[in-house]
């Protein structure tokens, strides 16, 4: 039986965790996502986990307590935003490379600087090639699904990767949402027990982590985890298809919104894409082909998959809430295209960064995009591909 | 595995994990003497067997026997410093290019 409720993506994610009951949560408080960890040592207080929680001393710090706890055979979790995210810069690519399936919320908050507490993406985007599986959310409830399914697609044989399950900081962290949460005994059943095929600990089974290894062995060791990301989708998709059988709610590498027909699209990441599915409804019902497709798997990208949603389309925007300063356009742009590059030539691709710092997003600047690309679609010529939304531009 | 050799039918394929070690006390495979460009060579002659050498050296390779005494080195790790040419009061170690 489905628990009706209402609460923030932060107390979902805390719910989550506490229904995990995990060995370890190691954790350092930032905003956006200081009240996960805060919710969750109230339940290490009170008695109702068995976990381990550690109130460490930055987030450097945290995540080393989570691949140490990982390493030791334990499984092991945390949050964090911005700032946050980008102290734990060199240890999520020690997770990822000992292949210790770490999961972590990671609540989408401004970089600074200059300093911003607001949401957009450019933390977890600038940690997109940390070789941690990244999946987001774009409401409390998904960020609450997500979690739960991130500890099996971590956990998963084939895989064993850390996974970061990320949504808007204030937007789905403190907005509360009507949602359903799954039993305790459900979500246990759901996630097993921890059997790491191997650990520190184990007396019988001697081995160390992280040895040195030299041009004679890194670049295998690369090229393997490279390949495992890659394949993951495979399990991504089982565990999807199992918590669809547990709680009838479908999950997959995107949402695609009326793509059906689609003859415009926007590519979208969190929680602008309610936002946008409005718009699209309101095109609908003036009789425009518009659609919409909301990126869940971001790491792994889905190349072919992508592809083929937006193969019939004849112009589309992606949209990136994080600038990548590169001249060339935002991060979600540049994976789009270059997946499309040779498989979907002639499709009109353009990219539209907006909502940097926690600025605001209104359907009526969805709509505006949406005309841009009708435009597109009538001239057969883009006047300008790397564009800004909602900047004063003076 | 041994992380000091390459294993030529060692591809991405086969390899453990983030190049994890799966046995105890594996560093003792890795000779790290193969860094070396300086060699501290013993003379026996001049040796008093002092031992002043054995506690300076940063890689335990001045080994000392059941009688309490060093016959040379351990080759497979002394990376070659020479502290312990500087620390032998008796000249009874020289340097030589490795
Ligand atoms: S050269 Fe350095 S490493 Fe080698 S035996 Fe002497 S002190 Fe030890
Ligand atoms: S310090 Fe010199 S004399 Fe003393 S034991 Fe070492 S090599 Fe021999």
């Amino acid at each position: 039986m489905a628990i009706r409720e209402r609460l923030s993506g932060n107390e979902a994610v805390s719910i989550a965790m506490k229904q995990i009951n995990p060995d370890v949560v190691a954790a350092y408080p930032i905003t956006p996502s200081t009240e996960v960890p805060q919710y969750f040592s109230n339940y290490a207080a009170n008695g109702e986990v068995d976990t381990e929680f550690v109130p460490v001393e930055s987030e450097h710090s945290a995540m080393s307590a989570c691949i140490g706890a990982q390493a030791a055979g334990g499984r092991a979790m945390t949050a964090t935003s911005s700032q946050g995210l980008a102290l734990m810069w060199e240890m999520l690519y020690i997770a990822s490379s000992y292949r210790l399936p770490i999961t972590m919320a990671t609540i989408n908050r401004t970089l600074s600087g200059p300093i911003n507490i607001h949401c957009d993406h450019s933390d977890s985007m600038g940690a997109r090639d940390s070789g941690w599986i990244q999946i987001y959310s774009e409401n409390s409830q998904e960020a609450y699904d997500n979690f739960i399914q991130a500890v099996r697609i971590a956990e998963h044989p084939d895989v064993m990767l850390p996974v970061m399950d990320c949504f808007d900081g204030f937007i789905t962290s403190h907005k509360v949402e009507n949602l359903n949460l799954i039993e305790d005994d459900e979500v246990k059943k759901f996630v097993g027990k921890y059997n790491p095929p191997y650990h520190l600990m184990d007396k019988n089974k001697p081995m160390s982590m992280g040895p040195l290894s030299l041009p004679m062995y890194y670049f295998e060791s690369k090229r393997q985890q490279a390949e495992t990301m890659r394949g993951s989708i495979k399990a991504i998709l089982e565990v999807a298809a199992d918590f669809e059988k547990l709680t009838g709610r479908k999950y997959g590498l995107f949402e695609e919104y009326k793509m059906q027909d689609a003859e415009t699209a926007i590519v979208i990441i969190n929680s602008t894409a309610g936002t946008a599915k409005d718009c699209v409804d309101q095109l609908r019902e003036k009789g425009v082909k518009a659609g919409l497709v909301k990126i869940r798997v971001f790491r792994p990208f889905p190349v072919t998959q992508i592809v083929s949603a937006l193969s019939k389309c004849k112009a589309v925007a992606v949209m990136d809430r994080a600038d990548s300063c590169n001249g060339a356009g935002g991060p979600l742009f540049t994976d789009v295209t270059s997946a499309m590059y040779g498989r979907a030539d002639g499709i009109k691709v353009v990219n539209y960064i907006y909502g940097l710092g926690g600025r605001d997003v209104k359907i009526d600047d969805i709509h505006s995009v949406y005309n841009d690309l009708q435009e597109i679609v009538k001239t057969g010529t883009v006047k300008e591909v790397y564009n800004y939304l909602g900047v004063r531009e003076g | 595995m041994n992380i000091g050799k390459t294993v030529a039918n060692e591809t991405w394929k086969t390899i453990n994990h983030g190049s994890h070690v799966f046995k105890a006390g594996s560093a003792a495979d890795f000779h790290t003497g193969d860094w070396r460009s300086n060699k501290p060579v013993w003379n026996e002659a001049k040796c008093k067997q002092c031992l002043l050498c054995v506690p300076v050296c940063p890689d335990v390779s001045i080994p000392v026997n059941a009688d309490g005494k060093i016959s040379g080195f351990d080759y497979d790790y002394c990376k070659g410093c020479l502290i312990c040419v500087k620390a032998c009061p008796f000249g009874a170690i020289e340097s030589e290019d490795a």
